[in-house]
């Protein structure tokens, strides 16, 4: 609803997946100088100039499925390689740690401060590249002048958005599991206790004026929680205390990405309502899509770079036993980007338009000069 | 999931209400406010509960008991080849000769015969003056007289006039009065008196309009807000209740605009409020997981509205997003809540 949340929606996934590969670079004992490059590709990709100025005009939210092309194509900027169950399992893992996130902000501005949480984390990724360091500082800055005079009104427009976006995913991943933010049936847990969000009163007092504006009663009620007041409120600032920690790294070395996700979407009904709708790569989609992807410059790397494959999983043998048994009511990512290093930016739009694959859809009846779908019928 | 597991100090003593069996919906609810309508129809011993999903809503029937009747699914008008747009409201309105359902978008406003059978109106939203990041939609649905206003993104409050019968309904007037979107609109009869408030009209600034229907609406107050959304509001014998985004319930005096209470009553954003004016009973829904229910009244003495603590409820893990008492006695109620798939149902014991 709102036009203003793919940027937020992109860069915090973004950052989660970040978070991800770097914990399975480690974990998977990827040496160090390539473990870098990669998340120096990706960072860099990320937060390109032309990328970053399409990212932030204002636009709809497009579908999970759209979204994952994206993240696709930016997880293959680099040397590595992820096959299809484990980049299905990246997209699992990054979108239910954002959707936790939003759901736990206690104030919908507050998902800003979960994003300055993200990108404090990616700039120490990169922190000995002070060229990288600036990009994403400049981003933060377009952050701020983008949001920073929105009311809370605007604010939980982008939050109920958000949440559309996140609607009926009910994944259970472990480390969530673990921690006991989440229950056995896919469901995050909202505590009802510890700081009230910052401008909301601890629940509990009511106040009685007469006509005048004079007090004249004060009693209590029992709420039910276990509320104490906000004790500081996080930084907006290009640089801060941000107080919160959802958006923070909670993969650390200790805590390894588990590979237990399955689909606990209780609801299947929901499910297939969403495929019997019309395919979600409609015309506009593609649109943004190309747009969008035109600005990701993908380097061509100096000399004959050897790539290595990423397993989001322990073994090569989950790996393709997940890929066997991904649950029917999960879609299927259908769409398969190869990372080319072709620069030609309308070669390489043909070829990603080339690569999406359209199923049980009726033929489009391209109208005159259009070119993507054009393309499309000539698959 | 009955309340009991909470963390925090619930004193089993003061329970009064209990879970009663829950009706299922199709599609789960909507992360909006006010997302759940109810239409009580005791003659027939029904009662009719609406839910918007996204780019659909829900119509139940029910029985007393809750067993599920009949369904519907309504979805919001869509220009061709574009993407569906998402519904913000369903909401019933009861007029003098009839009943109407409506259904507000992205695209405009959708009026339907009460079982959402057919579709008697369309009115596609101007989004002329709207700049290219401003989102267009329609939002804050009720009933005034003979009148249905519609509030929008911009502000204005859209007032039709419709017949007792049939599909001739006229845009007579837009109200002027909030810069920014509006959020929720309620109305109660008008009294005898004169210059009686009977409309009252909120929005993303907090601001509050209080307004006399007729012909012509006049505004007779405006509240101003304090920073956070008023998200829910309700009328009831000349007090507006209006439950805001910090949490923060407030009563006022309508006609004059003077705050009578303030309740810090939850700890997160309000989503919903509703009445049993035959009792004067409010209840608070909010994202926090709670609803609370209260009970208003004014002292005869001085003519103060007061306001008492009755009863809350702990949806266990639910941000809820709808709520509406079932009955006009507030003996019984309904929830909905972000991503679930059911309407839950509570009753007093």
């Amino acid at each position: 609803m709102s036009m203003r949340t793919l940027p937020l929606l992109f860069l915090n996934l973004g950052g989660e997946m970040l978070y991800i590969l770097d914990q399975r670079l480690r974990a998977q004992n990827i040496p160090g100088d390539k473990a870098r490059r990669v998340l120096h590709d990706i960072i860099s990709t990320m937060f390109n100039k032309n990328f970053i100025e399409e990212l932030f005009k204002p636009q709809e939210l497009y579908s999970k499925k759209a979204l994952r092309t994206i993240y696709d194509r930016l997880a293959h900027a680099s040397i590595m390689r992820l096959n299809q169950a484990s980049m299905d399992k990246l997209y699992d893992l990054m979108t239910m740690a954002l959707k936790y996130q939003v759901l736990l902000c206690p104030r919908p501005k507050d998902v800003l401060l979960v994003t300055f949480n993200h990108l404090d984390a990616i700039k120490g990724f990169i922190r000995d590249n002070p060229a990288l360091v600036h990009l994403v500082d400049e981003t933060s800055q377009q952050l701020i002048e983008a949001y920073g005079g929105l009311s809370a009104g605007e604010f939980q427009l982008i939050r109920q958005t958000l949440l559309t976006f996140f609607q009926d995913l009910h994944i259970r991943v472990s480390i969530f599991l673990k921690d006991k933010v989440q229950n056995s049936n896919g469901r995050f847990v909202l505590p009802v206790s510890g700081p009230v969000p910052w401008e909301t009163e601890v629940p509990g007092l009511i106040r009685m004026f007469d006509h005048k504006g004079k007090e004249v009663k004060r009693t209590e009620f029992r709420h039910g929680g276990n509320y104490i007041a906000a004790l500081k409120e996080g930084s907006f600032e290009l640089y801060g205390d941000r107080v919160l920690k959802l958006g923070t790294n909670m993969y650390s070395a200790n805590r390894p990405v588990e590979t237990h996700t399955s689909g606990a979407s209780k609801n299947l009904a929901s499910q297939s309502q969403q495929s019997i709708a019309p395919n979600p790569l409609a015309k506009e989609e593609l649109n943004f899509l190309a747009k969008l992807m035109g600005g990701m410059e993908i380097r061509k790397p100096s000399g004959p770079e050897p790539g290595f494959r990423l397993n989001l999983f322990t073994t090569d043998e989950e790996e393709e036993q997940a890929a066997l048994t991904r649950p029917e009511e999960l879609p299927h990512e259908v769409v398969n980007i190869q990372a080319t290093q072709d620069q030609q930016r309308n070669q390489e739009l043909a070829r990603i338009m080339g690569e999406f694959e359209v199923t049980d859809q009726p033929r489009w009846s391209a109208s005159k000069g259009d070119d993507l779908l054009a393309m499309m019928d000539e698959l | 999931m009955v309340a009991a597991d909470s963390e925090g100090q619930k004193d089993p003593r003061v329970r009064m209400f209990r879970r009663e069996r829950s009706i299922p919906l199709r599609g789960s609810a909507a992360a909006l406010c006010n997302n759940l309508s109810v239409l009580q129809l005791p003659v027939h011993n029904l009662t009719h509960f609406g839910v918007v999903h996204g780019p659909s809503a829900q119509l139940v029937s029910a029985a007393p008991e809750g067993v599920p009747l009949a369904q519907r699914q309504l979805h919001a008008k869509e220009r061709a080849g574009v993407s569906l747009p998402l519904i913000t409201q369903v909401h019933w309105c009861v007029l003098p000769f009839r009943i109407l359902l409506v259904l507000t978008s992205h695209r405009g406003i959708q009026m339907y015969e009460s079982d959402g059978s057919v579709m008697v109106y369309w009115h596609a939203l101007d989004s002329g003056d709207a700049s290219p990041v401003q989102a267009v939609f329609a939002r804050g649905i009720a009933s005034s007289g003979h009148f249905i206003c519609v509030g929008t993104w911009s502000g204005r409050v859209l007032v039709f006039d419709v017949p007792a019968k049939g599909p001739n309904i006229v845009l007579s007037e837009e109200l002027a009065g909030h810069l920014t979107s509006v959020t929720d609109i309620a109305s109660e009869h008008a009294q005898e008196q004169d210059c009686i408030a009977d409309m009252v009209t909120a929005d993303d600034s907090g601001l509050l309009c209080v307004w006399r229907s007729g012909p012509e609406f006049k505004l007779l107050t405006r509240i101003p807000g304090f920073g956070a959304p008023c998200t829910s509001v309700q009328l009831w014998q000349g007090i507006v209740a209006a439950g805001y985004g910090n949490g923060q319930l407030c009563l006022y005096e309508a006609s004059t605009g003077t705050l009578h209470a303030q309740i810090n009553a939850h700890a997160r954003a309000i989503c919903a409020l509703d009445l049993a004016p035959m009792v004067g009973k409010l209840l608070s829904a909010a994202e926090d997981t709670f609803v609370h229910i209260w009970k208003l009244n004014r002292n005869l003495k001085n003519g103060c509205i007061e306001v008492e603590h009755c009863h809350g409820e702990c949806v266990p893990d639910t941000q809820v997003c709808g709520a509406r008492f079932c009955d006009p006695s507030g003996s019984s109620l309904a929830v909905t809540g972000y991503d679930l798939a059911e309407i839950l149902r509570f009753s007093s014991v």
